[in-house]
């Protein structure tokens, strides 16, 4: 790889004994301060004697922003300029690095990268500004009530310098206990708009590394034949073929024998060495079935009774009262399963150093989860692995599989070596698309009763899919008495107050490998309440907006801010006030602590082709500490939950993906949307999550705005599949 | 086999065998990692750079085809004014995310500011159309360009 060069890494090596202070926790999450580099503390922050202050993140960045809001909380609480601080990516330690909302677990996900940072790494932070300013009292005589630091420099008592000068001093003293954070009214960066993000010109430049830019001396690109249909066995293979291929080095059988592993020289001799190679499958095992035959399954679990009462609610009852009010209002869905396909194809490089530790350099989105399992594979205590985490690109859940999936094919790929070489595995596109594990394929069934006064009088609601935690290592924390949460997320939890509501679920049979997908459950369950809320509205003669806001009792807090972002996207999109021509849809959702609302505006038919002319979004996530971070979180929620809507689905025939890559899984593109404008609710609350909340919504107001258009009302998705075209 | 490269006003002496796409010399011989390898069938524009002015993609772009031309990158293309001009916008309006696309992005955009200094934003669109961003960040590449374009302009 290109070795960094930078000012940082050279005083990292020449400097080692120079005096730096080191504010962290311990394992117990005790505040903690060192002078020096030691294993009894990970630091969340770094300050060396020429005042140079480095934020440690310990969430992978894959765009969401971390690499930017961790150093603004320290940055923040020292008293810096952005300028004045750099950030690197934790090394792997789920004792200290871990997710606070995981427990002892190092990752991303379920956007909680600030939610869970926000007390720790200001907490950091004034303690080394507590620290800073108690030595430059010690030295200067004075009072440390007197002295603040502002812009880098400790200021009072008439005397102005740089942090840098207290640096030594502060390193021999204890961190404080329980030091005082600053007040929000005294917030410079947390909340500015003119705050940019960290990673913005190196990403404009080429300069910034991504795990697939690593080029160690000497490594070997691998690559893996992989059967037609999962489960496939690989029995054996003739490479005659692929020693023709230039910088074709062998093949080897996984010790799973779930595939073949090429090695060769470098990318592109892989490429063709793999194409080359020919495997012998058994494929009696491997998976046969069609996407019909899942979709028929999820369609007659939705007409039988519910394996789950989820919310124990007297479900004869609520079909009763359905079947005896003034209106019935029904509708069945489905969504397909889903690639996430992350810009950047699934790889990482494994070496092992002169020491015998073994060195994983991963866009890494759960580094305790390679880090377990390389530990079972090399056989080694968990010191002797060590993890870089890289810039990810993109990854929407992709990146952090329950069995770490593609770091496990990469460990297997190395240990089958001599380890003298490095090895870099790489997915192709076609690995990621037709390889992957998919937002499983949902159903839902609900049906709606309206009294005379077009009131809601019943709402049964049906849930059928593929559990995506049961049998994972995650189920403790998302089943529950039998039913998986991340299944009916969304609607169990719903702060709207739906009186007489039965919601049951139904586990279907593992159809294919599912994985958590940019918001997870709120993906269908976020369309499936909308439509509804729509649907429900038109039948009473009712706005959707003011129907909606009739089942947000604002005396509720959660309702309140519910309410609040639909009020204001609704005043912000010009509600019912839509250009000639055009018509609008809304949804509201609340997903990861955050309220989102959307509006989209569309002009054009379903048969013509429908243009997206404008989304206007409100988001309320509690205090947004990068405001134009979040109002990107959103704009991208926001593409990706109607791109996929709009024409994205993964196909299954005798076990096999249909599709390979963009061609047939086509990504939104620049011209889908024509307009994206983000609003950002005011808040005093903890930061809550943006990454995926902007999503849900998003799909459901499409279709809302397409019925209101043309009265088709796309309850199977993707769109195009279903009787709307795009323009 | 033996070849010759001009590269970013540089020449280079490769090795690679004919077929081999220009994506692959670039990042695995010349190791030069700013252009990005996305699809391999030019269905997503991360490959993006410029022979002899003209984006390419250099996932479907043989090395065969390429001997004599002048290739840019990534790397070298805020050295030329429009290209300092985008990389400016890009900054100002933070218009990365994930990041993986943009140097394709800010590749193709510099195309398309060298023939129509001024497009509208259907122009824009039509011309990026084949630069795909899974992280969706096209409102501000579209406000990236006009302002680019106004910086130029000054």
């Amino acid at each position: 790889m290109t070795i960094n060069t930078s000012r940082r890494g050279f005083l990292k090596g020449a400097a080692a004994t120079a005096a730096v202070l080191l504010v962290g926790a311990r394992p117990d999450g005790a505040i903690a301060a060192a002078g020096a580099e030691t294993t009894q503390l990970n630091p969340f922050v770094k300050i060396d004697a020429n005042g140079t202050v480095t934020a440690i993140v310990k969430h992978f960045e894959k765009g969401q922003g971390p690499a930017t809001g961790l150093p603004t909380l320290i940055a923040e609480e020292i008293g810096l300029r952005m300028d004045q601080i750099e950030y690197e990516f934790a090394p792997s330690n789920p004792q200290v690095y871990n997710n606070l909302f995981f427990g002892p677990f190092q990752g991303t996900g379920g956007s909680t990268a600030m939610a869970n940072s926000w007390q720790q790494y200001r907490t950091a932070g004034a303690a080394a500004r507590e620290m800073l300013i108690s030595a430059a009292a010690k030295d200067w005589g004075v009072a440390a009530s007197e002295l603040t630091i502002e812009e880098g420099m400790v200021k009072g008592a008439g005397k102005t310098a740089p942090i840098g000068d207290f640096v030594a001093m502060a390193a021999t003293m204890d961190a404080p206990e329980a030091p005082r954070l600053k007040d929000p009214s005294e917030f410079k960066l947390i909340g500015n708009e003119g705050v940019r993000r960290k990673d913005t010109v190196i990403k404009s430049n080429g300069q910034a590394m991504f795990a697939m830019d690593v080029h160690l001396p000497n490594q070997m690109v691998a690559m893996i034949a992989r059967p037609e249909a999962r489960g496939g066995v690989a029995l054996g293979f003739d490479d005659s073929a692929a020693k023709e291929v230039k910088g074709y080095i062998r093949a080897a059988v996984l010790p799973t024998k779930a595939g073949v592993v090429v090695y060769a020289e470098n990318t592109w001799a892989a490429i063709q060495a793999r194409e080359a190679l020919e495997v012998e499958w058994d494929m009696s095992g491997a998976e046969t079935r069609n996407s019909d035959e899942i979709r028929n399954e999820i369609m007659a679990a939705l007409d039988a009774a519910p394996e789950y009462n989820v919310n124990k609610a007297d479900m004869a009852a609520v079909a009763s009262a359905v079947d005896g009010a003034a209106k019935v209002v029904e509708k069945t869905f489905y969504f397909p399963l889903l690639a996430h396909a992350p810009m950047e194809p699934l790889n990482c490089t494994i070496e092992q150093t002169a020491e015998g530790k073994i060195v994983l350099h991963d866009g890494a989105q759960m580094p305790t989860g390679p880090h377990m399992a390389f530990q079972q594979i090399f056989q080694l205590p968990p010191e002797m692995i060590e993890i870089r985490t890289m810039l990810a690109g993109g990854s929407f859940g992709r990146r952090a599989t329950p069995d770490a999936d593609y770091q496990v094919e990469a460990g297997l790929a190395f240990v089958m070596t001599d380890r003298s070489r490095p090895v870099k595995l790489v997915w192709t596109r076609e690995d990621d698309i037709r390889g992957g594990y998919y937002r499983p394929a949902f159903g839902h069934k609900v049906r709606v009763g309206l009294d005379e006064a077009g009131n809601i009088a019943g709402w049964e609601h049906r849930v059928a899919g593929q559990s995506i935690m049961k049998g994972t290592a995650f189920e403790s924390f998302s089943v529950h008495d039998g039913v998986d949460h991340s299944s009916i997320e969304g609607i169990a939890e719903s702060p709207y107050s739906i009186p007489t509501q039965s919601l049951g679920l139904t586990d279907t049979k593992k159809a294919t490998s599912v994985l958590w997908w940019r918001s997870v459950g709120h993906t269908h369950t976020a369309y499936a309440m909308e439509v509804m809320m729509d649907l429900a509205a038109k039948a009473a003669g009712r706005d959707p907006v003011e129907f909606r806001l009739a089942y947000l009792d604002e005396s509720n807090p959660e309702a309140a801010r519910k309410a609040g972002v639909l009020k204001l996207a609704a005043e912000k999109a010009g509600w019912g006030k839509a250009g000639a021509g055009r018509t609008q849809g809304v949804a509201v959702h609340k997903s990861f602590g955050s309220y989102v609302a959307e509006v989209v505006e569309v002009s054009g038919s379903p048969e013509d082709g429908i243009v997206i002319e404008n989304v206007t979004c409100a988001v309320d996530c509690g205090i947004a500490v990068n405001p134009d971070v979040v109002r990107a979180q959103m704009e991208g929620g926001i593409g990706y939950g109607i791109g996929h809507a709009m024409r994205d689905q993964i196909t299954l025939s005798d076990g096999a993906v249909d599709q390979t890559n963009f061609p047939d899984y086509e990504p939104l593109r620049i011209g889908d949307i024509k307009a994206i404008d983000v609003h950002i609710v005011p808040s005093a609350e903890a930061p809550t999550g943006v990454g995926e909340p902007g999503t849900p919504p998003s799909a459901p107001a499409l279709a809302n705005a397409i019925a209101a258009i043309s009265d088709v009302q796309v309850a199977e998705l993707p769109m195009a599949e279903n009787g709307v075209s795009f323009a | 086999m033996a070849l010759t490269l001009k590269l970013n006003g540089a020449t280079h002496t490769v090795d690679a065998e004919p077929g081999t796409p220009l994506l692959w010399v670039i990042r695995d011989e010349l190791k030069m990692t700013g252009t990005k390898f996305g699809c391999g069938v030019a269905s997503c524009g991360a490959c993006t750079v410029h022979l002899d002015g003209e984006p390419v993609r250099s996932c479907q772009t043989f090395i065969e085809d390429v001997e004599g031309a002048e290739i840019t990158t990534i790397e070298a293309i805020g050295e030329d004014k429009i290209g300092a001009a985008v990389q400016q916008a890009w900054a100002e309006l933070d218009v990365v995310q994930c990041g993986y696309c943009q140097s394709g992005q800010v590749m193709s955009a510099v195309g398309l500011l060298a023939e129509n200094p001024k497009p509208s934003a259907d122009e824009i669109d039509a011309y990026m159309e084949g630069n795909a961003c899974r992280c969706a960040t096209y409102q501000r590449i579209r406000k990236g360009v006009q302002r680019a374009s106004e910086i130029l302009e000054a």
